[in-house]
Order: structure tokens, then C-alpha cells, then sequence
């Protein structure tokens, strides 16, 4: 039976509309497909079984769906945390559950062989509050590990569900910055010679079978050696954080000497210095677009049109660097709007162009033919701070619009004075 | 809404003097009585060179609750001189045809710590926190200013035009904070707001526990608690113990001064009501305790700063008259902050209460019109429907209130300071950017000159110096 469901225009309206699986049309929208189909006015978008059937306009006939009326609404794909610790800490400072950061242990001398796909906690009340504010996937990794390595990462959704992990060891993360250099021996000239020997040795390791009698004498330990293989064979991306002009120059010259590397650069604060040389290394960038102070004496050239520059280049830009506010990553990505970005790039910064740096772009990141159905339906542009997620669909179901902060607002929004607020359940 | 004012210290100091002086001629002549220099590090500011400028065909938001949808507004002599719908320019002036475009007052930032932990954050740069005594009440953030932060002229191009510039929150009573122009010269003393009243940075909860658990304490929040309070009851015992040494003066007798403490000194000030209280204070507990300290020791608070729970005590805060300070979304970085929901600021103002955006952060001053907007839209959402003029006060005449500034600027009103801001269009958007930001009537940014753009000395000769930032 078809069933209409006008969108309300209220938040409340939407918070009341039936959660199940469906089969499910949203109609009358714009659409911002972010694949080859481009934008579409007063677009139908066909939901069938969790995944996207076809992104049509006009409506067809409409038997057997859900309808959901988007007149005046814009509809994009579930946008995609770029680079996050989510499920990996609740509260970060002095308090709650941190899984993002860890300290030396016998298993890791670099960090590598850490594994963020145990830590993960759908659970966690960030979860909701960022789906609510359309995110619906995510690149999670450890944040700090005080090693060469940020151990390996996973791609995961923010269905309110059981099984987060979409990919495990979806990516290793290092840095070849200040930092980086601190971690390991305090400079980079023996940053870069530890990193160099940590894929030697990944190398070496690579389809030999290691047991506990095992003669290894690497700098790296077994685990780390075997962690570091999808890396080096170019399976796994290698994530860097970069920022000054000689830095990446460094990791361009890291990528001539490893073509098969597949390296991306996190933050890339001179990125637009080098914008070109990145282009034709088919390197790609994870960046904050409003950095634009020279934090550290590697980021002097910093500016907001950074990720205008890069994009502009040829350069892969993807937006959103943030664990607690990654729902900030489109006011962010519409800062770099407002500073050159053209309004489509930086739409693909969200999602599409995340979603093919991590190699998952197979099953999400657009709107398309046979991919998941992680949809967000917008009061209008998602990248105008006014403007709001009204409801959020992943894997083909609608998602519920609560959180722990709404329920928070919604307490206090009106204190009834009879009872205490403990007894004021919104 | 009701917000305290305030007198200037300047003012204060100047009369105190006189007052004292008339005492010096009193029957019984002696030697004077030892006057205080209230204000030792008097401010240099010079307003920049400005011309007559006529703005026209805008949308204006006076500050104050005002909009008028084709408006003009003629500064002149670095005074707002006129706002209306249809003005003439002096045959000198510039007159500029903002069609599509809207003006509104410069933003005043409450809570900034540039030029104290300055970028490049390296450890020589980190000036921001005395952590060395949980009550400093005795050092002045004006001392650790660095005018050399590029951070000033990013907020610059934000469209910030004042701000109060503080200690850190490591200490539960951190220092003077101090209201500067948005004008870096050469000297912390080149910045300083004309006239404009100390403040008093205090802090709740987290931070102190932290820094002094394992260092001798406080190590709890009832520790703080009685930090606090024994500061205070130093501070009575100091103020009463001069204002005796002044009445002795007067009655004749030949008093010996009391010993200056500076750090009493400061505390005095509060008790005078020279000096403003900011306190850094997340939790609504926390927040209550200490309107309950206030009133103990007769003191206001100016605001409470970073107030991420103030939505919970709108009503206790309204009735209190103390300011609320809050970010637009900055949640759970740490327990106290686990609480926070992105319509504190409607809420706040919804209940009556003073609400003021802030940034605590060199990136947030830089964009402190889309917290607003963000705020605005999320209160709306939920049925706290506040008009964009309205809204303003958040981020001109309220932080103007809260740093007693309000009579020289924080609206459009006509002869107040012209610090004035010509935006792209509609402030409350992602994609508007201030075009001209005027101080004093002056045109301090430029957006469509790349050669006028200021550079800090730092930025000379290094990579991007004067590129688009």
C-alpha cells in the first residue's frame, strides 16, 4: 500500500514517523547525487531493501513505498566523518572511557599493530549526536600513541546498531610533522629514517610465518611488521600528517620512491604550495579548511584558501577533522566555500571524496545505483550553518532524531515546578 | 533583561583622587594620604586617521533590537553621526552603496586569549596561566600581551572590533583581564579600550583541581569553594583595613598605610565594584554555588564564562543578573562539558537572561557571527523564536554590558564609537564575510584591498606574508 508521509516541517513531526523497514520514495527533492548523475531538481530517490534503487525524475508510480515528500528540502548521501576517534571516547580530558590514546605495550614498538576495530562503542552518545546532524559514516582512528604510528583505523556507520565496522584496518595512520618528529626521537631525521626501516621491514615480513621462536630483530615488532602489510603492498592507504612545503615534498618524494604506496595527507596546512606536484602524485588531502594560523613554525603559510588551491590543482580534498563536532565538518567545508571552494567540491569533500580515499566509495559516499542507502534530507543547504539535518536514513532506515542532548533540551525547555527535574522525562 | 553597569575605573581613580585631596586640606594639615594609582599602565590608543563615511542602500541591525531594511549610517570623526533610512554625506566623505549587503556593530569578544598564548603555541608563547598559586589575583594579563599575534588580524577579518583579553582558568583566581581595542601597535598600552574596566578572571570546577590536586591543593570542588572564600575574606579584611587608614586620615589622626598587597588589591576592586568578575564556570551547580558566594561578600559577577550548563539556571541567572558567555555547540571535551546542547544561547535568552556569544578560541573569534547564526537557527527550531536584530546583542551590546563598555560602543546609536562592520550579506550565513571593518570610524580591513590587509611583525618574511588568510 502506498503511504504518504508529508515531511513536516516541524522537528517533532519528524521524530514521530514509524521506524521499520521499508521500501521507501523520497520525492520532490533536490538531490545532490555527488556520482556521475549530477544534481537533480524535483528528484524522486527509490529506496529498495537498505540500498538505492535509482535517483529519478519525474515520480513514477509509487505502489509498495513509503513516500516521503521533500518538496523544498535537499537531499545529499549520509556525509562521512573524514577523520575521527568516534566510538573510541566518550569524554576526552581527565574523565570516561578514552580508547583513543594509548601508552607502550609488548605488542607495539611503532604503534602500528593496534587495532581500533575492538574498540569501537556504537553505544557511545556520540554516536546519535552526530547522526542526528546527518553524519553516517566515519573514519575512526586512535589519536594519540606517542609512537611513529596511530595504529590502524576503521571505517564505521552510525546505524544505532550492533556491528559499527564497515572495514577494519581500513587505514594506518603517521605524521611527519612537529609532532611526528617528537614521537619518535625528537627530530625529523630520525622520524623519517624509523619510517623508512618500519616498511623495510613490513616488506620483509611480508608472507613469512613468524612464531614465538622466531629470530626478529626489527625496530618495528612482529605485529607491527605484519600490521604494515596492507600498507606496503598499497592495499591499505597510509595516512600522514603534513604540514609545511618540505614535508610534503618529502612524502612526494616518498610516493616516487614507493609507487605503490597509497598515501594520503592529513591537514596538508601548505598543501596549496605544492597543490600541483600532489595532483600528479595522486596524493590525496584530509584537511581543516579554516586552519589558517601558524600554530607551529611548519604551518606559516596556513590560509583559508587552502582547500580552494588544492581543489583547483586536481587535488582529492576531503573535509572533516573532528571526533565530539565533526557535525561542524559542513560548516566547515562551507567556510572553504565561502573562501573558493566551488559549492559542489566542497559537497564531494563530505562524502564522495572520503569515501574513495578510504576505498569504500563501492558502497557509499553517493547516491547511487546499488550503493547503501545513507540519506540525509536537509531543510535546505547543508553547508549554511541555519540549516539542519530533518531526517536521516542509513542502510535504507529511517533513523530516530533523539539524542541525549535533545532529550537534555527537552527537559529543560519547560520546567514544570511541581516535581524535580529528575522525574521530567522528555 | 537587566545587566549591572558599571563604572570606569579611570573615572573611580580620578575622583578618588580628588576626594583625597580635599581630605589633605583638611583642619589637622599632615602629610597626604597615600592615593593608589588605579590606572599605571594608562592606555595609548590612538584612534587610526578616518574619513567621513557614508554607508547607504544596507540592511542595518543597530545592536539593540533595531532593523532597518534600506538604511544608511554616516560616521564621522570616529562617531557613529547619523542612522536612518535617508541621510546626505558631507561634501568629504566616502560614500559607499552597499546594495544587498548589511552593517551591523563590530563584534566584541568576551573571551579571547590572544596575544597571552599566541600562535606559533610554542612554550615561550604560553603566558596565559600564573599556575603557580591557585589565587593570583595579582598579575594582569595586559603584562603577558604579546601585539604581535597574527591571531588579532584574523579576528580583524571576522569583524571583531574589542575584546577582553584574559588569564587562563588554571587558577581560581587568575589575574586582570583587560578590554582592548582590536587596533595592535606596538605596546600592550597602544590596544587598551579607553576608560574601560578591569575584569576579574576566576574560574569553577575542573581546571583548578587539576593544576593544584597533586600541588598542595585545591583538590576538589569544595576545595575551590574554599579558595574562594578566603580570598574574599582577606580581601574585606584589606579593604576595611584602608578604608579605616582614609577615614583616620580624614578624622586627623596621623595613620600609618597599610602595606599594599597586589593581589588583595585586585580582590578590593571587586569589592569596590571597580573591577568586573568573569568566571569560567561549566556546571549549573557550580554556577549556583557561586551566586551564592557573591552575594556572601557582596560582589557582582559580570559573567559567567563558557557556561555550558547556564540553560539549565536561565531563570537563577535572570534573577541574579549575571551574563552567560557560551559557545554555539563546543560539547564534551571534558565532564563538565558533557552536558552542553546547541540551544543554550536562545534558551538563556529566552528566559530573560543576558546572553553572550563568545569564542574562548583564536579560530571561533574568527567566525563568532555564524555561532550566533547557528544558536539563532537552533533556538527557532525548537520554538524560541528571536529575531536576528535580537540576536545581535549576543555578540555586540551584551559583551559590551558585561565589560562595561556600553556607553562608548556595542550599538549603533548615534554618538557612540564607530566600530562598525559592512558585511557581504546576511551576517547569520556561512557565507557572508565582513567586506569593511571600521574602528573608531577608521577602515581597519578592507576585504576588497589585499595591499591595506595588516601584517603582525611575526608574518614579515615568512612564508604567505600578506596572502589572503
Amino acid at each position: 500500500m502506498r503511504t504518504l508521509l508529508k515531511l513536516a516541517t516541524s522537528l517533532a513531526g519528524l521524530v514521530c514517523l514509524p521506524v521499520m523497514a521499508a521500501n521507501i520514495a523520497i520525492i520532490n527533492a533536490t538531490v545532490h547525487t555527488m556520482s556521475d548523475q549530477g544534481s537533480v531538481q524535483n528528484a524522486t530517490v527509490l529506496i529498495k531493501d537498505g540500498k538505492i534503487q535509482q535517483v529519478m525524475s519525474p515520480t513514477p508510480a509509487l505502489a509498495g513505498y513509503q513516500v516521503i515528500d521533500a518538496k523544498g528540502k535537499v537531499v545529499t548521501p549520509g556525509l562521512f566523518g573524514a577523520y575521527t576517534s568516534l566510538g573510541l571516547v566518550e569524554v576526552g580530558a581527565s574523565a570516561g572511557t578514552v580508547d583513543s590514546r594509548s601508552e607502550a605495550t609488548a605488542i607495539s614498538h611503532t604503534g602500528a599493530a593496534l587495532d581500533v576495530s575492538y574498540a569501537v562503542n556504537p553505544a557511545s552518545s556520540l554516536m546519535a549526536i552526530s547522526r542526528v546532524e546527518g553524519i553516517t559514516s566515519a573514519a575512526t582512528s586512535m589519536a594519540n600513541t606517542s609512537q611513529l604510528f596511530r595504529g590502524q583505523g576503521a571505517i564505521i556507520s552510525l546505524a544505532d546498531n550492533t556491528d559499527p565496522i564497515l572495514k577494519g584496518t581500513a587505514f594506518v595512520t603517521t605524521g611527519v610533522d612537529n609532532n611526528g618528529a617528537d614521537d619518535t626521537g625528537g627530530s625529523r631525521a630520525s622520524l623519517w629514517v624509523s619510517l623508512e626501516q618500519a616498511l623495510a621491514e613490513a616488506d620483509y615480513a611480508l608472507g613469512k610465518t613468524f612464531t614465538p621462536q622466531t629470530d626478529w630483530h626489527g625496530i618495528t615488532s612482529v605485529a607491527d611488521a605484519q600490521a604494515l602489510a596492507g600498507v606496503v603492498k598499497g592495499e591499505v592507504p597510509l595516512l600522514i600528517e603534513a604540514h609545511r612545503q618540505a614535508d610534503l615534498l618529502q612524502i612526494i618524494a616518498l610516493k616516487k620512491r614507493r609507487p605503490t604506496l597509497k598515501i594520503v595527507i592529513l591537514k596538508a596546512t601548505e598543501g596549496w604550495k605544492v597543490a600541483k606536484q600532489l595532483a600528479q602524485a595522486n596524493i590525496a588531502v584530509i584537511l581543516n579548511p579554516e586552519s589558517n594560523l601558524p600554530y607551529e613554525f611548519d604551518q606559516l603559510a596556513a590560509t583559508l584558501q587552502n582547500a580552494a588551491r588544492l581543489h583547483e590543482a586536481g587535488v582529492t580534498v576531503a573535509i572533516g577533522m573532528n571526533t565530539h563536532n565533526i557535525r561542524l565538518a559542513k560548516q566547515h567545508a562551507g567556510n572553504a566555500v565561502s573562501h573558493g571552494l566551488p559549492w559542489d567540491a566542497g559537497l564531494a569533500a563530505l562524502t564522495i571524496n572520503p569515501a574513495k580515499i578510504y576505498g569504500v566509495s563501492e558502497s557509499i559516499g553517493s547516491i547511487e545505483t546499488g550503493k547503501r542507502a545513507d540519506v540525509v534530507i536537509w531543510s535546505g543547504d547543508p553547508l549554511e550553518v541555519t540549516h539542519n539535518a530533518e531526517m536521516v536514513l542509513i542502510n535504507g532506515e529511517i533513523t530516530d532524531m533523539s539524542s541525549r542532548q535533545s532529550k537534555l533540551r527537552d527537559r529543560y525547555l519547560k520546567v514544570a515546578t511541581d516535581k524535580t527535574v529528575h522525574y521530567q522525562r522528555p | 533583561m537587566k545587566i549591572p553597569t558599571y563604572t570606569s575605573a579611570l573615572l573611580v581613580s580620578v575622583m578618588g583622587g580628588l576626594f583625597l585631596t580635599g581630605c589633605s586640606e583638611s583642619e589637622s594639615p599632615k602629610d597626604a594620604p597615600v592615593v593608589i594609582n588605579k590606572d599605571p599602565f594608562p592606555s595609548t590608543y590612538k584612534p587610526m586617521k578616518s574619513q567621513p563615511t557614508l554607508i547607504t542602500n544596507v540592511t542595518i541591525l543597530d545592536g539593540i533590537g533595531g532593523k532597518i531594511d534600506s538604511g544608511a549610517i554616516l560616521m564621522v570623526d570616529g562617531k557613529i553621526q547619523a542612522l536612518g533610512e535617508d541621510l546626505s554625506a558631507p561634501d568629504n566623505a566616502i560614500v559607499i552603496n552597499g546594495k544587498g549587503q548589511w552593517v551591523t556593530p563590530g563584534i566584541i569578544d568576551v573571551h579571547s586569549h590572544l596575544g597571552v598564548y599566541s600562535t606559533p603555541e610554542t612554550a615561550s608563547h604560553s603566558d596565559g596561566n600564573e599556575a603557580t598559586n591557585p589565587v593570583t589575583a595579582q598579575v594582569w594579563a595586559e603584562h603577558s600581551i604579546w601585539p604581535q599575534d597574527p591571531g588579532f588580524n584574523r579576528a580583524l577579518a571576522g569583524g571583531v572590533t574589542s575584546m577582553q583579553l584574559l588569564p587562563g582558568s588554571a587558577n581560581l583566581v587568575g589575574g586582570r583581564a583587560v578590554t582592548v581595542k582590536n587596533v595592535p601597535n606596538r605596546t600592550a598600552q597602544d590596544m587598551k579600550f579607553p576608560g574601560a574596566p578591569y575584569g576579574m578572571k576566576m574560574a569553577c570546577g575542573e581546571n583548578p583541581k587539576r593544576v593544584y590536586g597533586q600541588k598542595g591543593g585545591p583538590g576538589t570542588r569544595m576545595g575551590n569553594v574554599a579558595g574562594y572564600r578566603q580570598a574574599w575574606a582577606d580581601a574585606q579584611d584589606y579593604k576595611q583595613n584602608w578604608d579605616r587608614y582614609y577615614a583616620d586620615h580624614e578624622a586627623g589622626k596621623d595613620p600609618k598605610a597599610p602595606k599594599r598587597d597586589l593581589k588583595l588589591e585586585t580582590l578590593a576592586g571587586v569589592l569596590d565594584g571597580e573591577i568586573i568578575v568573569h568566571m569560567h564556570c561549566y556546571r549549573a551547580d557550580d554556577m549556583g554555588t557561586m551566586l551564592d558566594v557573591m552575594k556572601e561578600f557582596n560582589y557582582q559577577i559580570g559573567s559567567f564564562h563558557h557556561a555550558v550548563e547556564s540553560y539549565k539556571i536561565a531563570d537563577l541567572l535572570a534573577e541574579n543578573n549575571v551574563c552567560s558567555s557560551m559557545w554555539a555547540d563546543w560539547w564534551g571535551f571534558k565532564m563538565e562539558a558533557y552536558d552542553g546542547i546547541k540551544e543554550n544561547i536562545p534558551m538563556v535568552h529566552a528566559a530573560g537572561a543576558c546572553a553572550i556569544v563568545h569564542s574562548d578560541s583564536d579560530q571561533g573569534i574568527q567566525r563568532l557571527n555564524q555561532e550566533a547564526a547557528k544558536a539563532w537557527a537552533d533556538g527557532k527550531r525548537v520554538g524560541l523564536d528571536i529575531s536576528q536584530a535580537d540576536a545581535w546583542q549576543w555578540l555586540s551590546a551584551n559583551p559590551a554590558k558585561s565589560l562595561g563598555i556600553f556607553e562608548q560602543t556595542g550599538s549603533l546609536e548615534v554618538g557612540k564609537n564607530a566600530d562598525v562592520v559592512l558585511w557581504s550579506s546576511d551576517p547569520f550565513s556561512t557565507y557572508a564575510k565582513p567586506v569593511h571593518v571600521y574602528i573608531d570610524g577608521a577602515l581597519a580591513f578592507d576585504r576588497n584591498d589585499p595591499s591595506s590587509w595588516p601584517v603582525s611583525d611575526f608574518e614579515l618574511g615568512q612564508p604567505g606574508e600578506g596572502d589572503s588568510k
